[in-house]
């Protein structure tokens, strides 16, 4: 069996508040492996970014390794495409340049024409081809995440890391873009982590979803894979029984393991479950 | 506050302004100031500087805005040099804190020091007056572009930077394609504020030295006790402000980037 393409073991992060120390994300032990979908779900504020920003060597950990294909992580790379929470795009520049400027960074020798093919592919496999002049202000919150992860895409990443790419979508556009995710996955299985704090999206899209404990000192769970083939249903992944027991499994555990813990401090944000995990426990 | 609108209000309210003004000037005259010359005076002399704006008739006897021309090509001079210090410092300023802390007290010390105060000082360093006054203008002139090309910087997204760093830009990149045009709107806030001190230090620094403008000419028609000039170059002064604070205010809302609801 080959190596996981992904390898995060002992990873710990903190960070300087004040004069304390807010210890986020503790042992993180993480294997993912070439061409899996991974979802890791969790509360809001338990480190889910964070975990995210690690792998994407934005930040550095603490302790322990994060390793790509073997290597560790020194930084950021062009094999490992982010899809940030809040879209990031630039907003001085238009749909097309968005994606033009990561994908003459990645790939600086392509003949111009070839590089604006690329481009176009990309924007058209988002379905933003009638939009590829505007600029973000002029696009819906879909639209821009869709630019997003077009950019992430384009740069033809191993991994791809993307931190609650529709949390911020109504329910019908985020349907309208997990189909879209599903679809782009099937076609060229990238290694994907997806971070969502929506059950049934990761049920939908993911091999396996691994919880991660409420925070501070939050650490992931045991993973629990999902059945079936896809490309899945969503009135099945609602309704089959299969996948009601796995939804009530893991609201179980979010609601008790991840939460069964005595809270340190007073971090308010991490003491909210989110909504969306109190709605499937009914 | 009562905010009636009724046909040709735009046009009708600031000509009932002006209408009151010249009430006040001409009463003013006509009583407690009679050194002041009235307006009708005041336009009869200036006729030939208005009428004719360009003409040459002499050194010191030219149209207005001949001489507001000269004042201009000054300002151009001594405020490209403000933009050419004040960017760099500011982006320095922004991007590192310790420069920060080691400039910002010296900046705050020399910001609020008065024209008046460098013209003597440009006079010494560069023995003629063209210098000096340009000297002054851009030293005078640059700190809004400072301040605000620093502030702009400071207020960059880190969003924005961490697509330049998983993209992996080099510094330059960094700066050319991420930096420079998020902070392109605050820059031009402050290049509107410079331009405005900017025209605010010429009259003083042409006073001073006696370079050619309306500077110039007003403190010449002081000399030569033609009061009615002092108010047609101050009218002319305050116009020619106003058109470049507009002109400003133009090209800076082009730069303005819609902020996106994050
Ligand atoms: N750069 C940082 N400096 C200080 N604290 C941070 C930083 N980034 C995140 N945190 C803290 O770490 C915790 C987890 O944040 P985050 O990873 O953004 O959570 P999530 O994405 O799961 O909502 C929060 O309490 C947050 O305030
Ligand atoms: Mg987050």
């Amino acid at each position: 069996m080959p190596p996981p393409l992904l390898q995060l073991t002992g990873v710990a992060k903190s960070f300087r508040r004040g004069r304390d120390n807010l210890s986020v994300l503790h042992d993180i032990n993480l294997n993912v492996d070439r061409g899996e979908f991974v979802a890791i779900v969790g509360f809001s504020g338990s480190g889910k970014t964070t975990l995210i920003s690690l792998i994407a060597g934005l930040i550095a950990p603490d302790a322990g390794k994060i390793l790509v294909a073997d290597r560790p992580v020194v930084g950021p790379g062009l094999d490992r495409g982010v899809v940030f929470q809040n879209y990031s795009l630039l907003p001085w520049l238009t749909v097309f340049e968005n994606v033009a400027l990561a994908v003459e960074q990645a790939f600086p020798n392509w003949p111009f024409e070839k590089r604006c093919r690329h481009i176009e592919r990309f924007i058209e496999m988002v379905n933003l081809t009638p939009a590829r002049g505007k600029r973000p202000a002029e696009l819906s919150g879909g639209m821009r995440q869709r630019v997003s992860v077009a950019r992430a895409l384009a740069v033809e990443p191993e991994i791809l890391l993307l931190d609650e790419p529709l949390g911020a979508l109504d329910a019908l556009t985020r349907a309208t873009l997990q189909d879209e995710i599903e679809r782009i996955w099937e076609r060229d299985r990238k290694t994907v982590v997806l971070i969502t704090n929506d059950l049934d999206e990761a049920m939908l899209l993911a091999d396996r979803i691994v919880p991660l404990t409420a925070g501070p000192r939050a650490t992931l769970g045991p993973s629990f894979a999902v059945p079936a083939d896809r490309p899945r249903d969503r009135q099945n992944v609602a309704r089959a029984p299969e996948f009601k027991q796995l939804r009530r499994e893991l609201t179980e555990w979010l609601l008790t393991v991840a939460r069964g813990k005595p809270m340190r401090g007073d971090h308010k944000e991490t003491s909210t479950p989110q909504v969306s995990l109190v709605r499937e426990a009914v | 506050m009562n905010d009636r609108r009724f046909p040709f209000d735009w046009l009708l309210l600031p000509l009932v302004a002006l209408v009151a003004c010249g009430l006040l000037w001409s009463l003013s005259s006509a009583t407690w100031a009679k050194s002041l010359p009235s307006p009708l005076k005041t336009w009869e002399m200036s006729k030939p500087y208005v009428l004719q704006p360009f003409a040459k008739r002499g050194e010191l006897d030219q149209g207005v805005l001949r001489f507001a021309w000269y004042s201009l090509v000054l300002v151009a001079k001594g405020y490209s040099l403000a933009l050419l210090a004040g960017v760099p410092l500011g982006l320095l300023l922004g991007m590192s804190k310790i420069f920060t802390r080691g400039f910002d007290p010296i900046i705050q010390i020399l910001r609020p020091v008065s024209p008046l105060a460098w013209l003597p000082l440009g006079l010494i360093l560069f023995q003629k007056s063209e210098p000096a006054a340009v000297f002054t203008i851009a030293i005078c002139s640059m700190w809004p572009t400072v301040l605000n090309t620093a502030v702009g910087v400071r207020a960059v997204p880190q969003d924005y930077l961490n697509v330049g760093r998983v993209l992996q830009f080099t510094r330059w990149q960094m700066l050319s394609k991420i930096l420079l045009p998020a902070t392109l709107p605050y820059m031009f806030t402050g290049f509107r504020l410079s331009l405005g001190i900017a025209w605010l230090v010429i009259v003083a620094a042409e006073m001073l030295t006696g370079v050619p403008g309306v500077g110039g000419f007003l403190w010449q028609e002081y000399n030569s006790l033609i009061y009615e000039h002092i108010i047609l170059c101050i009218l002319t002064i305050g116009l020619v402000g106003f058109v470049l604070d507009r002109l400003m205010s133009l090209i800076e809302s082009r730069f303005r980037t819609p902020d996106l609801a994050r």
